[in-house]
């Protein structure tokens, strides 16, 4: 059992087990949303007293916020001993354009040139770690979710709001993939 | 209990979403690239199963755990900020290879530089907060 898991998973036996979680939340009464947890953190950060967005009872939301302790342990869990020994099956045409990029692909999960305090630390890496997330907590609040709660969750409930979000995501993301990581990593 | 209910199933989240490699900054970079069917694959399949598992709670009125019946709340508001959020959220998902979920999935995994993006996740949110009344809603 162990073994089978530990092996790198079909894209449909993971799509499936992505479904299984959202059931899991729904048949409890709760939503499948992840990003809801940054709001949660700045209302138990105590950010209500001077913003009224953060103004709400977070301990309602505690069971979301186990639930992002619970995937720490899971990312742990399952580097340390459902890993696989196989590099990471990239395709051959995305190792060639991030060999453009000088991002030489190494077969890990994460580009060990990038993901190093050394890279972080540089003004490039700050961009990258530090700005990247200020987006990401920025834009999720702005849409009112993220990958769980719109493409999956809304989309599952055919949401039109949550097809432009998901529209607006991957405007986004081409956008610094096409136009500005030519640039970035050059 | 309820907590260790929601406690294993995010400890379940965190190894699918680990093994799924849906955390991965090569696949997502792969998906943005249009060069492999993977991450289009994984979301899609869970977004049908999604759609039917959706649809059979509505058809048959299912009720939840505690026996209270299972109802979806839709999304309002403009479709200006559903737009302009998601652009944002886009880019800095395509910056780190990480939506919200695997951030905290690659901190357990051991990538310690993910506190540096969990950082800004929350000031971003924080920000957002802030000048939100100012924003197009």
């Amino acid at each position: 059992m162990i073994r089978y898991l530990s092996n790198p998973w079909p894209w449909w036996a993971s799509g499936l087990a992505i479904a299984g979680i959202m059931a899991i939340l729904i048949f409890s009464g709760k939503t499948f949303g992840f990003s809801a947890n940054l709001s949660n953190i700045c209302s138990m950060a105590g950010l209500g007293k001077r913003i009224s967005f953060f103004r709400f009872d977070w301990k309602a939301q505690r069971w979301n916020l186990w639930f992002l302790i619970g995937s720490v342990v899971g990312g742990y869990i399952a580097a340390h001993y459902l890993s696989s020994a196989e590099p990471l099956n990239l395709s051959a045409a995305a190792v060639r354009s991030l060999d453009k990029l000088n991002i030489p692909f190494d077969g890990r999960m994460e580009p060990g040139s990038i993901f190093n305090w050394n890279f972080l630390l540089s003004g490039k890496g700050l961009i990258l770690f530090l700005g990247g997330g200020f987006l990401i907590g920025f834009g999720t609040r702005y849409a009112g979710g993220c990958t769980s709660g719109h493409a999956i969750s809304g989309l599952s409930n055919l949401q039109l709001p949550s097809l432009i979000a998901v529209i607006g995501f991957f405007i986004g993301g081409l956008f610094i993939t096409w136009l500005i990581f030519p640039l970035f990593f050059r | 209990m309820k907590t260790v209910k929601y406690l294993l199933t995010g400890i379940v989240f965190g190894i699918i979403m680990t093994k799924s490699e849906a955390v991965s900054w090569y696949r997502i970079q792969e998906m943005f690239r249009f060069q492999s069917f993977f991450m289009y694959g994984i979301i899609g399949t869970a977004l049908i199963t999604g759609i039917i598992l959706v649809a059979l709670i509505k058809k048959f009125r299912l009720k939840d755990t505690e026996g209270v019946p299972i109802s979806f709340s839709p999304k309002d508001g403009h479709w200006k900020k559903y737009l302009f959020g998601g652009i944002i959220f886009g880019m800095g998902w395509a910056f780190t290879g990480a939506c919200p979920g695997p951030v905290f999935v690659l901190l357990g995994q051991g990538y310690s530089v993910m506190i540096v993006v969990i950082l800004g996740a929350l000031a971003g949110t924080a920000v957002y907060g802030l000048i939100q009344d100012r924003l197009p809603q």
